[in-house]
């Protein structure tokens, strides 16, 4: 069965498939959540090396694979916006950043959390967490360029290019981080050497991986749905909408 | 008309001397702020002088991103370099080896004074020019992309510096590490050889990209 893919491009008809997977995704990422953090809590045991500490790589290595893995989205979302002129694949970009951001944010409050009991201290500058603060500072970028633009096909472009510029960036970026990490040699603990995990902390982390997938998944299609009310409230099909009390 | 526009930036410059004069002399009030916070410990102030120096030029060229297109803009000549036949790129390229001309070579020419000040070696005062010489053109091109994207926003000024200055972490790096590896003994070879990388790939992107930023903020 074929799908067709540009009737899905047109905000209208795309609003009511997502209306349609919102409840879809809110379930499976509530169910997944719950056997994760069951499996995390319950069944995994506890760290001969960590303890129970370790615990929260339940919720930190989930939520940093998700901030890396959205920024490519949203700019993928971004250019396809830029070369293409779809309005949906902007609206899908801005409607990530926000979430991108909160999964960075995440990730390094859990690090510094976990670093606490494990390193002795809140923070090193390791070349991890240093680059996952400049992606923080990539998303927070991101976001205010399009808030402080007032014309919404104008913040869909600049954002798309800053998005791209960033996104040749990271990888630079990354690896000069690592380099001035391996310079100074400051950073005494490594967090590249990771113990072999026992089979059923994997496990868990992935249901918590695919578990923060359905959740992002979830919400940004959420949100993609208020900012396509919010862009096309002047149409007919929103005034119809909101004729048949829809809204 | 490359060279027409590096002409008229220059010439514009050399009409409005404080512009540069202001930028420079917040290069030197910067770094020499950093004795009088940290105390005047010779030894560490050696130590982060080539971090300091770098530092400053980083704020010194965001701070003057701002006057970059402003005027162009204001006065029209920006929507007739959009119109006119020549690629768009190439005008951007001229700006933007204007710009550095007027701010970032001040900075390459006062930077070994202050390496004075902060008691840098000889030898690591050379590696500190190269290094800027090398560096500072890449800060006024990728921030050329922040200046257009940004051009008759309001708070522009600010946002600029979100949008730039995550971008100029590499050349920070490699800038303050040649230095740094020079004082420690060990080859900088490498940390200049990426400096010129950088400039190269930005010499090759950035006009392209600072080109599409204007076309989007002119629209």
């Amino acid at each position: 069965m074929a799908i067709n893919w540009y009737k899905y491009a047109s905000p209208a008809s795309f609003y009511t498939l997502a209306g349609k997977m919102v409840p879809l995704f809110t379930i499976l990422a509530i169910g997944l959540l719950v056997i994760g953090l069951y499996i995390g809590f319950f069944v995994a045991p506890t760290d001969f090396q960590q303890g129970e500490a370790y615990r929260i790589i339940f919720i930190h290595v989930p939520a940093a694979w998700m901030s890396m893995f959205l920024y490519v989205v949203m700019a993928c979302w971004a250019g396809i916006g830029l070369a293409f002129n779809t309005r949906l694949s902007s609206m899908m970009a801005t409607a990530i950043a926000p979430t991108g951001a909160m999964f960075t944010f995440l990730a390094l409050w859990t690090g510094s959390l976990w670093g606490k009991p494990m390193w002795g201290t809140w923070w090193v500058w390791d070349a991890r967490l240093t680059s996952e603060l400049i992606l923080l500072f990539l998303y927070i970028g991101f976001m205010s360029l399009q808030a402080a633009i007032d014309d919404p096909r104008r913040a869909d472009k600049a954002g798309a290019i800053i998005a791209l510029v960033g996104v040749i960036n990271i990888p630079i970026i990354y690896f000069s981080v690592q380099w001035w990490n391996t310079l100074h040699q400051g950073a005494s603990v490594s967090v590249n050497q990771a113990p072999t995990m026992a089979s059923v902390m994997l496990t868990g982390m992935m249901v918590m991986v695919l578990a923060s997938w359905m959740y992002s998944i979830a919400v940004i299609l959420k949100r993609v749905r208020i900012i396509i009310l919010e862009r096309e409230s002047h149409t007919a099909w929103v005034a119809e909408l909101r004729k048949k009390g829809a809204l | 008309m490359f060279f027409w526009i590096i002409q008229r930036d220059l010439l514009l410059a050399v009409r409005r001397r404080s512009d540069v004069l202001t930028t420079l002399f917040f290069f030197v009030i910067v770094v020499s702020l950093f004795p009088l916070s940290v105390g005047p410990e010779m030894n560490l102030l050696r130590t982060m002088a080539p971090g300091i120096v770098w530092v400053a030029a980083l704020l010194a060229s965001m701070l003057s991103l701002g006057r970059l297109f402003s005027s162009d803009y204001s006065d029209g000549t920006l929507e007739q370099m959009l119109l006119s036949p020549q690629s768009l790129s190439i005008l951007v390229l001229g700006k933007a080896l204007a710009h550095w001309l007027v701010t970032g070579m001040p900075l390459v020419v006062m930077a070994p004074v202050l390496g004075i000040q902060y008691d840098l070696p000889a030898d690591a005062l050379f590696v500190l020019v190269v290094s800027l010489l090398l560096g500072t053109p890449v800060l006024s091109l990728i921030g050329a992309i922040g200046a257009a994207l940004t051009l008759g926003l309001r708070g522009g000024g600010v946002l600029v510096s979100l949008l730039v200055l995550p971008l100029y972490i590499p050349v920070l790096i490699f800038g303050a590490g040649a230095v740094e590896a020079n004082m420690a003994g060990i080859s900088y070879d490498a940390h200049l050889s990426l400096l010129g990388a950088f400039l190269l790939v930005s010499l090759v992107l950035a006009p392209w990209a600072i080109a599409a930023s204007l076309r989007v903020s002119l629209e």
